[in-house]
């Protein structure tokens, strides 16, 4: 209970930070007043249009990456599976990209999350298919580089053959998501999709608790692996892909978050889904906060702050995993 | 050198040859390799003179003489393409395919670079220099004489100048040393970037140019295709201003061409009908 409260505080103070700080100096009744309609109208146009739907963005990002983690995490008991790293991400915006290049989505809005979706569940599936149901380490992280990099050319390639000069460009973004001036559509169209996938995954935790003693003891307790496995699918294929489908693939979310979180856990899967959930957002706007105060006139990208405090500690996950055995 | 002097001996030979190669006055073979060239000499070739011309040359969102040049081949500025084109005068960009325009140089083919026009001045600079260089000096006089008219009768000293804004991909303004500003002013109209200490352009995030309060956003044209540089111009924060405008001719706006003058009155037109809504 006192995570939940002190994890919801953090939350709460950096959406009010994200909010507060932009390009512009506004002061705080003009930021409040902003997002709540009221006061001057060009202040509520700048909060409401341009702020609130970055700052939105990035806790819903975060959630759905910092959830997604902590659930495969659990379901494999391998704290390296993590969506950017085993390539679902990658596959996500892969099938964003194939969505707005071909047309698809300016025919039916939905088609860009829904395209994630497809793509990041056929990465799901693939990677639990080959890391078999104890994921291995090895198995695990040789599929994710194989299908990232598989992604990544697709991707490139896909923007590559764009009529659109520009399109060469956000390969970048692709790889390394950003929040930066998403409008209320972007917003509109990805929260649905991971508010779905989110709840689906937080209703693991009492299979994943169960996990915790093995598969012939989850299924003493009654856990149908095969619906876990399934709700799992789905579950992390639609948040991840959706996420990634407005922001482009940020990567280590989900690893440094539950990674963090775990000891405060007391190792209880369920506890960490939620826990990872409201950190994967704290994560995300802290990075996002950083963003625009390190390089405020450049448009640095969110995985590359990720990259500098992840990178590090999956180097220090693989030493312990590789002595441990 | 020597390739340079046998090929328009080659060309006659095997092509028959052209009305400029009978008055002896100019190459009777050239080939462009950037859109702003292909669009001077069109302009101001003898025909058949041309042969052929840049990929964009063919794309009317980038060349105001798409229709013109459709009749003549593109080439993809490959060095291997041009030289099996046989030119006596190769017209490139300063920036244009540098690699294959210097073995082109190499080779000995004579090779004429321009820069980008980056004012009005450059423009008419560069109207003589395609003369001079296509032996066809009457003719840029010409235009150049008929450019200058229209121009003086296009400037236009208002009152008040609307505050305009000419927003780019990659958040990006442009500045008031530039063509596009040159042309703005033209008509009439006050850079954002001038206020913000911006002579050159540069960045400027959606949110300080909405604070801003320009009176006027001007935007390029959708592409078929999307892209996140270019999406921005369609955030929703900027239709909610009410000073969005879509700029239908961007060709014109490209090069320093006579046809920048049809973007100043188009300018000239905006403006006036944003001083009547006033």
């Amino acid at each position: 209970m006192k995570l939940a409260l002190a994890l919801s505080a953090l939350v709460i103070a950096l959406l009010m930070a994200s909010l507060s700080l932009g390009y512009a100096p506004l002061s705080l009744s003009a930021v409040l007043g902003g997002v709540l309609g009221a006061g001057d109208p060009l202040h509520v146009m700048v909060m409401q249009e341009i702020r609130l739907p970055r700052t939105a963005l990035a806790a819903l990002v975060g959630a759905a990456l910092g959830l997604s983690g902590a659930a495969m995490q659990g379901y494999l008991r391998n704290p390296l599976a993590e969506p950017g790293l085993i390539g679902v991400s990658g596959s996500a915006a892969l099938g964003a990209v194939i969505a707005l290049q071909t047309g698809l989505s300016a025919a039916f809005a939905l088609a860009l999350p829904l395209m994630a979706l497809l793509f990041a569940l056929g990465a799901v599936a693939l990677i639990l298919l080959l890391a078999g149901p104890r994921g291995g380490s090895l198995t695990l992280i040789l599929a994710g580089i194989a299908v990232s990099a598989l992604a990544g050319a697709l991707t490139s390639l896909a923007l590559n053959l764009s009529s659109n000069p520009y399109a060469t460009f956000e390969i970048v973004f692709w790889m390394m998501g950003s929040v930066a001036d998403r409008s209320l559509t972007h917003l509109a169209l990805a929260a649905p999709l991971v508010a779905l996938g989110g709840a689906v995954l937080l209703t693991l935790g009492r299979g994943l608790d169960a996990l915790t003693l093995g598969e012939d003891g989850a299924q003493a307790l009654g856990v149908s692996m095969t619906a876990l496995r399934l709700k799992l699918l789905f579950g992390t294929a639609a948040a991840v892909g959706a996420a990634t489908a407005v922001a482009g693939a940020v990567g280590f979310v989900g690893l440094v978050v539950p990674h963090l979180l775990r000891p405060l856990c007391g190792a209880r899967p369920s506890r960490l889904l939620w826990a990872s959930a409201l950190g994967g957002a704290a994560m995300l706007l802290t990075a996002d906060i950083a963003v625009r105060l390190i390089l405020p006139e450049r448009d640095l990208k969110l995985g590359v702050v990720m990259a500098l405090i992840g990178a590090p500690l999956f180097l220090h996950l693989i030493y312990k995993t590789r002595r441990g055995g | 050198m020597r390739a340079s002097k046998l090929l328009p001996l080659a060309a006659a030979l095997s092509f028959g040859i052209g009305a400029a190669a009978a008055d002896g006055a100019g190459p009777a073979r050239v080939v462009s390799l950037n859109v702003c060239t292909d669009q001077l000499a069109l302009l101001l070739a003898a025909p058949g003179q041309l042969v052929s011309v840049s990929p964009l040359g063919h794309d009317p969102r980038s060349s105001a003489m798409a229709e013109e040049a459709a009749a003549l081949p593109a080439n993809a500025a490959h060095a291997e393409e041009i030289v099996l084109l046989e030119p006596d005068l190769v017209l490139a960009g300063t920036y244009t395919a540098r690699a294959a325009v210097d073995m082109l140089e190499r080779l000995g083919y004579r090779v004429a670079r321009f820069a980008p026009a980056n004012s009005i001045e450059d423009a008419r600079q560069n109207i003589l220099q395609m003369g001079a260089l296509l032996g066809r000096e009457p003719e840029a006089e010409t235009l150049l004489a008929r450019f200058d008219n229209r121009l003086a009768a296009l400037r236009d000293v208002p009152e008040t100048r609307p505050l305009v804004a000419y927003y780019l991909p990659f958040n990006e303004t442009a500045g008031v040393q530039s063509l596009t500003g040159e042309i703005l002013d033209t008509a009439g109209m006050a850079n954002i970037s001038e206020a913000r200490g911006l002579p050159y352009g540069g960045r400027l995030p959606l949110e300080e140019l909405v604070l801003a309060q320009p009176d006027l956003i001007l935007v390029g044209q959708p592409y078929d295709s999307p892209s996140q540089a270019t999406a921005l111009l369609q955030h929703p924060v900027l239709r909610a201003t009410g000073a969005l405008r879509e700029i239908p001719d961007g060709q014109n706006w490209i090069c320093g061409t006579p046809f920048l003058l049809d973007a100043v009155e188009a300018m000239r037109e905006l403006r006036r009908d944003w001083e009547a809504a006033q």
